[in-house]
């Protein structure tokens, strides 16, 4: 019809973007080998610049052909002039940037860009910056970016002051991007160092810093950027391990150890200053003409006055989110790690409380939950026996889900896990050495290779677990004092000759319950 | 008549084929969805004056003799009374600039053109920048080629007296952007006169109607489906505003907001995130709000304990409803705000450069890029139905030319009274303004604002209020033109000046400073303002009027924010008319286009045979007053 308009058809149009496809496919490929077959000729001339430029620009992930143009650009640097090899790179510099509007997260031409920087006589970091802000607004999370731009800020001398406030923008307009916090924490201890340690962070700023990350996650708790540099945070304020101890055993040369006291003082140098640390030195026993000593060291660092009301005013604004966020995973966790930096025994409670409720609103994490329980748990365990001298060691009824700090019990002879709920006895519970007696009833305790060469055992009580096979009893065989040992309702019992079995692998044991 | 629902109609019925003449007794497009330069508005305003007094005289005899037997004809208005209560006040200083003719011409604008050049160069708004150092003589010709034809034949004399000053402000600006930038921008403003107005009035676009664009609205929707966006450009709405307790603050509304307000507690921050998460699917929890059904929004947030603060916001600004609305259409209205939040930026709104008459146009070029024809200053006198079918099959124009017909699109106000079964029309209040500064001035002062005034009085409505800034090229650099609406409750003037006075700084004589002390100097003060009541004839349907089944009667412009009811009453049109056709399919690309047949054609479709369609079936139709209608 007369003037109407027609459209092509659907397949018109695709029979043209084939042929065009196959046709840029045909270019490409001989491009390709006129390149590769110049560069095994050794060839190093404005052409193959020009070739690969070609190549590159259409498909700017060909590494080869970068290595190439870093070849060929060495070789026309030396036979030019300062201000022309400046207009090469530069004239480089504008190519690099078509090829990754092409593909921004090729990691050929980020390295490429930061290469012809450094062979660039006068190189423009004003510039380069400015790139580097254009591509994060693209797209906040190129880690390319962020990489090079870290280059960039390194050369140019660009002050700590801005670049926070370049974090300051990101985290402000979108502040779910870790990467602008992380880059923040890197920057705060440069900025506001500590009087004393420099790498922390001055208690002012570090009120602000509070501040911001509670803006974050009360307006969206479920974010964990904000949370991570929170606690990155918190733990800025003090040290948040606040369980500390190292127990070594040692061969000592007789005598150098009194044998009248029991326990000796000594000075410690701590590798970080200003924290202070109780300090006492245990006889072991003599055995084989040999002492053996302990050196064991408890304690916790003791948080300063101001930390502590930091703290306390940080846990009280959690709480505050709790309370409009009941289910929150981050919230709870963080209100857990507060406590304890607080006070673990008074919290232990509360503690539990929202342990329970953690792996009830995120239960695909509960045994990563149970886990961390277990670890406070003992812990409290721990801090609540006086030091090294207690050799009963009670962790009975705790719901258990692992055991560890088995360095600090090197001392124990009586240990009790009953009602619990482990899986195993670990490797590290060969560092026992002078345990007598270990209870663990009703768990469900299918492996026993940490009680192995533990030369004082005398008695294992091991009823209602879930041994299964005679294997699995083998390492018990190690322990040469063992005698008494109760299997009663595991499922080993099954196993057919059981009793002459065992009486084979355990020779010494004299009582057997099974 | 070219309004946003008549303009998409004929868009839509020429893309799948159909022949449509576009008719309109203006001389000018998009009729009450017009967008004016200063001086074309002024003009405006003068041709409304003459029609309060012109008689129109009838050409009753003249058609009459067209009318065959078995043929009755249907007379429209001519008289369009859409418009009342129209008052211009002026306060920028009327004197000569006296200054300005002492000095060069350069000196005495130069801070006001300073600041703006310092603004832009702080880079806030790329693509305006470019529209504004680039040449100014062909920014009408970037509009469609309608709008050119329009323009130079009215206003000949104003239109080429024109063409010299943008490229010499073009000059003063480079220069004063070496000479001192740094002006404080404060002291400058006192400067823009009337003349000055008046001079650089074609760097205004000033709408009839003010809307904005739900980033995931009707609008947007379908100029992204039909490939019409490609005729315009956007910008977003920079900030939600909000007057409360006397004040202008910042309305948080997205996610990066209330992380960033100042004004809200931690705790209110998470309760409104969490009331603004329930609602983006509060469909999903039913037991929340089911008690609240029939009651009042208001006090369903009461109910969940929210603080005064948040309640306004939400009530006021986000879901934007009165304190009368039910629960579920303020969640609903919410959630709509919610989700049109984030795709093209921090607020849900998008704004067209050059104004909201640009779209209209998109569409009329669309149509004409498929075949469709227009004639301005071209009016029908009245219709031809046949008495057995009781359809129009022509129309009969004020040149006493006959038209075939199959189907007729026309205005509201098109229509006589005797044609109607329902004359319930409500109105709509609005008021322009060219102001000095902003109503909350910020780091930027190139961005557009939305700012929603609760009620002054419990009895009053609720008015809403843009502030466009230069870079959406609607107004000359340094000056803010401001758009407020409402639904009337009386005379425009009555409705909005007492909002006005509120926010702004009115002279009572015209130049003066504010002297009344620090408030009254801290508010932007009114340069120029205009009142005007505009029908609102949304309410109505096709059963308001005893008109043939194949006369579509569109009806103008909403009060609502957003243009979704005319976008809707369009596609309803097109499916009148069409029942089988699909609306607004995605337009090719112009490579895509085989334009076979003779030569000549393949330049421009459809614009050379206008002479075919006088005898031959038009399909839409509409109204106007021609002098000539061959190419």
């Amino acid at each position: 019809m007369h003037g109407r308009v027609k459209v092509k058809s659907t397949a018109q149009q695709e029979e043209e973007k084939r042929k065009e496809r196959e046709k840029k496919l045909k270019a490409f490929v001989s491009a390709r080998d006129a390149v590769l077959r110049k560069r095994s000729a050794g060839e190093h001339d404005e052409e193959a610049l020009q070739l690969t430029q070609q190549l590159l620009s259409s498909n700017p992930d060909f590494a080869t052909l970068w290595n190439y143009r870093r070849e060929v650009l060495l070789q026309l640097e030396t036979s030019r002039e300062k201000d022309e090899v400046q207009k090469l790179y530069e004239s480089e510099l504008h190519f690099i940037e078509a090829c990754l509007k092409v593909n921004p997260k090729s990691y050929g031409c980020w390295h490429h860009r930061s290469w012809v920087n450094t062979r660039l006589p006068q190189p423009d970091w004003t510039r380069e910056l400015g790139l580097c802000d254009r591509c994060l607004s693209l797209d906040e999370r190129n880690f390319h970016c962020w990489d090079y731009r870290r280059v960039v800020v390194k050369e140019s001398g660009v002050s700590v002051e801005q670049e926070l406030q370049f974090t300051d923008r990101l985290i402000g307009s979108n502040f779910s991007n870790y990467s602008s916090w992380h880059y923040r924490s890197t920057l705060l201890p440069q900025l506001h160092p500590q009087p004393i340690h420099s790498h922390r962070v001055c208690e002012e700023q570090l009120l602000k810093e509070y501040e911001l990350a509670h803006n974050a996650f009360f307006t969206d708790p479920n974010d964990q950027s904000a949370w991570f540099y929170y606690r990155w945070l918190l733990g800025r304020g003090v040290c948040v391990c606040i369980f500390n101890c190292l127990c070594q055993l040692c061969d000592l040369p007789p005598g150098s150890v009194s044998d009248i006291s029991n326990e000796h003082n000594l000075t410690v140098h701590w590798t970080e200053k200003y924290t202070h640390r109780d300090c006492a030195l245990y006889t072991g026993e003599h055995r084989e003409r040999r002492s053996v000593a302990c050196v064991c060291v408890c304690g916790r660092s003791e948080l300063s006055v101001e930390k502590s009301s930091v703290l306390q005013a940080e846990l009280q604004s959690c709480n505050q989110l709790l309370e409009l966020e009941p289910q929150n995973k981050w919230c709870l966790l963080t209100i857990i790690l507060l406590m304890r930096a607080l006070d673990p025994l008074g919290h232990e409670k509360e503690t539990l409380a929202h342990f329970q409720t953690l792996k009830e609103v995120d239960p695909m994490r509960s045994s990563y939950y149970s886990d961390l329980c277990s670890k406070f748990l003992i812990e409290n365990t721990i801090l609540k026996m006086e030091y090294a001298e207690v050799r009963v060691f009670s962790l009975s009824n705790k719901n258990l889900t692992t055991l560890c700090h088995l360095d600090q019990l090197l001392l124990v002879t009586h240990i009790n896990l009953s009602s619990n709920q482990l899986l195993r006895l670990p490797p590290q519970f060969a560092m026992l050495q002078c345990l007598e007696v270990l209870e663990a009833d009703d768990n469900a305790i299918e492996s026993l290779e940490g009680l192995y060469h533990l030369p004082k055992l005398e008695e294992v009580s091991l009823r209602n677990n879930q041994i299964c096979k005679l294997s699995d009893l083998e390492s018990l065989a190690s322990c040469t004092k063992l005698t008494r040992l109760d299997l009663r309702g595991n499922p080993v019992h099954k196993t057919a000759n059981i009793d002459s079995e065992l009486s084979q692998l355990l020779p010494l044991v004299t009582a057997l319950s099974l | 008549m070219h309004g946003l629902t008549e303009s998409v109609i004929a868009a839509a019925c020429s893309r799948v084929g159909q022949s449509v003449l576009h008719l309109d007794r203006r001389n000018y497009y998009a009729g009450n969805w017009a967008s004016f330069t200063f001086n074309g508005l002024l003009s405006w305003i003068e041709q409304y004056k003459n029609q309060q007094e012109v008689q129109i005289t009838e050409l009753e005899q003249v058609w009459r003799s067209l009318i065959d037997e078995g043929e009755d004809a249907v007379p429209l208005s001519a008289l369009d009374s859409s418009i009342s209560n129209l008052e211009v006040f002026c306060y920028a200083s009327e004197e000569e600039e006296k200054e300005e003719e002492m000095k060069t011409p350069l000196s005495s604008f130069q801070p006001v053109n300073a600041e703006t050049v310092s603004e832009e160069a702080n880079g806030d708004s790329t693509e305006a920048h470019d529209t504004v150092t680039g040449d100014d003589t062909t920014a009408s010709d970037a509009k469609t080629p309608n709008e050119e034809h329009e323009v130079s034949e009215p206003k000949e004399d104003q239109h080429t007296s024109d063409i010299s000053e943008p490229s010499q402000s073009q000059e003063e600006k480079e220069s004063q952007l070496s000479s001192s930038p740094a002006d404080p921008p404060v002291e400058v403003q006192k400067k823009i006169t009337y003349q000055k107005l008046v001079k650089e009035g074609r760097r205004f676009n000033i709408d009839l109607v003010s809307k904005l664009m739900y980033s995931r609205g009707a609008l947007v929707d379908l100029l992204i489906k039909s490939n019409v966006s490609r005729y315009a450009e956007f910008k977003n709405i920079g900030r939600i505003l909000t007057y409360r307790n006397g004040k202008v603050e910042q309305v948080p509304c997205s996610r990066a907001d209330v992380f960033a307000s100042k004004q809200l507690t931690v705790v209110e921050k998470r309760m409104l995130m969490k009331f603004l998460t329930f609602c983006l699917d509060f469909e999903q929890h039913p037991e929340e709000y089911q008690d609240y059904t029939e009651k009042p929004f208001r006090e369903f947030l009461k109910n969940k304990k929210l603080t005064e603060n948040l309640q306004h916001f939400i009530l006021h600004s986000i879901a934007m409803v009165t304190q009368h609305t039910l629960t579920e259409e303020g969640l609903k209205a919410t959630q709509h705000f919610l989700r049109c939040l984030g795709r093209y930026g921090n607020t849900p709104f998008l704004f067209p450069l050059y104004g909201l008459g640009e779209i209209p146009q998109c569409f009329c070029r669309m149509c004409a890029v498929f075949g469709g024809i227009y004639c301005l200053r071209h009016s029908v006198e009245c219709l031809v139905v046949d008495k057995v079918s009781n359809k129009v099959k022509a129309v009969i124009d004020t040149r006493g030319q006959r038209i075939s017909c199959s189907h007729f699109v026309v205005e509201d106000s098109y229509i006589r009274d005797e044609q109607r079964q329902s004359t319930a029309y409500r109105q709509i209040s609005r008021a322009v303004l060219i102001t000095d500064r902003s109503v909350l001035p910020s780091e930027s002062d190139q961005q557009i604002s939305m700012v929603t005034i609760p009620p002054l009085e419990s009895s009053a409505p609720a008015v809403r209020m843009v502030e466009l800034c230069s870079s959406s090229m609607t107004c000359m650099p340094g000056t803010y033109l401001v758009h407020l609406t409402c639904s009337s409750s009386g005379k425009a003037q009555e409705d909005l000046a007492p909002v006005i006075s509120q926010l702004f700084h009115v002279s009572t004589i015209p130049g003066e400073e504010p002297s009344e002390g620090a408030e009254e100097r801290s508010k932007p003060a009114v340069l120029w303002v205009m009142y005007f009541n505009m029908r609102d004839t949304s309410a109505l349907d096709s059963s308001s009027y005893s008109l043939p089944s194949n006369v579509h009667v569109c009806t103008g412009p909403d009060d609502s924010l957003c243009s979704d009811y005319s976008i809707k009453l369009a596609e309803s049109v097109f499916h009148h008319i069409l029942p089988d056709e699909e609306f607004c399919p995605p337009a090719p690309n112009p490579e895509d286009i085989i334009y076979d047949g003779d030569g000549p054609q393949a330049e421009g479709p459809g614009f050379d045979e206008s002479t075919n369609t006088e005898a031959d079936k038009s399909l839409a139709e509409e109204e106007g007053a021609t002098h000539e209608k061959s190419p």
